[in-house]
């Protein structure tokens, strides 16, 4: 199962980049011009995207450095333990949304310092599995529509990860505990 | 709100940087952010770029219209202001399909072209339609089935067993998932009944 997963993701790409080529010729496209012009306007989103990516980017990092995500954590940890949340996994909570290579780097401690294997592992693991950059996902997939309002989306993006988080950990004490 | 976020973040942070004296650390990380947010940028464009391109002849070719076709079923449900041969359609079924697959590098580009095809039917320049908001909401809750990333570190880790982790992630997905679309759901229900 998990080979045949392997073998999906790597192949995929190939894959779709022969296909989708393939029926444009067959539907008598001419495909490099609309590779071109597709491609045109990809670089076009892609500078349109900046400005956001550097406001979120400065915004966090800011915050990160100053102390604000340890402060977080002490105002959520001791409610977070009476629902049975190992304190150890907390910190997944705050930084998943915000960033996903700090996410990824606390992850890779947690398993370095408990074992990938032990349920803090598994735990942290799944979190990182089932959660996702919120604020990344928003800024780019709006700032490329030039859209500033978002609406409802941030809200829940949010608890969409708050609900993963538990979750996850739960299903880790149910399979594993 | 982003607005209050944004401020939010950056006031809160250099307040705390005052009272821990480490004024210092800010102002380096204002910089390295930057620049950071740069070079993603650069890593993105040619991404982007590529899969743009790919899109472009997709939807030339019909192929997106033929894939919006098969998974009608679902997606008007989902997304009933979106009619279902708008080309919207299909690159927000590619996006999703990418990532529940587990191919990152190709899910943010595909949904970016989701994202511009969706704002063809925006009729207020600015601000997210409730399609956009579905689409958000489901590719934050997090897709993926198979964390291929998360399992290579558990690997690189010496875990006996890496892939133990794919059923509870596939539960708490599961979770998430619903979690979003059922919020969503009640929030355009909500707002709709205010008009």
């Amino acid at each position: 199962m998990i080979k045949v997963m392997e073998a999906i993701s790597r192949w995929a790409i190939p894959m779709v980049v022969l296909v989708i080529p393939l029926w444009g010729v067959v539907r008598g496209v001419k495909v490099y011009e609309a590779f071109v012009e597709g491609a045109k306007q990809g670089l076009l989103t892609t500078v349109r995207i900046t400005p956001y990516l550097i406001a979120m980017f400065v915004a966090i990092r800011v915050f990160q450095v100053a102390g604000g995500m340890d402060l977080l954590l002490q105002v959520i940890a001791s409610p977070l333990r009476l629902l049975g949340i190992p304190p150890e996994v907390v910190p997944m909570l705050l930084i998943r949304p915000l960033s996903g290579s700090g996410a990824l780097s606390m992850l890779r401690e947690l398993l370095h310092i408990h074992g990938p294997d032990s349920l803090i592992g598994l735990m942290a693991a799944t979190i990182q599995g089932s959660t996702e950059t919120t604020f990344y996902v928003i800024t780019v997939y709006f700032g490329a529509i030039n859209i500033t309002r978002a609406r409802h989306s941030l809200p829940i993006g949010l608890w969409a990860d708050f609900v993963g988080f538990i979750a996850a950990i739960y299903a880790c004490l149910w399979l594993f505990g | 709100m982003i607005n209050w976020i944004w401020f939010l973040l950056l006031a809160s942070g250099i307040v705390l940087a005052a009272s821990n004296n480490s004024a210092g650390l800010v102002t380096d990380a204002i910089l390295e952010a930057a620049s950071d947010a740069i070079t993603l940028v650069i890593g993105l464009l040619g991404l982007i770029s590529f899969w743009s391109g790919l899109m472009e002849i997709a939807e030339r070719a019909g192929l997106t219209d033929l894939l919006a076709r098969m998974l009608r079923p679902i997606t008007r449900r989902l997304f009933p202001d979106v009619p279902p041969d708008h080309g919207a359609m299909g690159a927000i079924i590619l996006s999703i399909s990418a990532n529940i697959l587990g191919i990152g590098n190709a899910a943010t580009p595909l949904g970016i072209r989701a994202m511009e095809k969706l704002d063809e039917l925006n009729h207020e320049p600015g601000t997210a339609t409730d399609a956009m908001c579905t689409f958000v909401a489901l590719t934050t809750s997090s897709l993926t089935i198979i964390p291929i990333t998360v399992i290579a570190l558990r690997a690189a880790a010496g875990s006996q067993d890496p892939a133990k982790v794919i059923a509870p992630t596939l539960i708490a997905t599961s979770f998430s998932t619903l979690a979003a679309i059922m919020t969503d759901w009640a929030w355009r229900r909500i707002r709709r009944g205010c008009h």
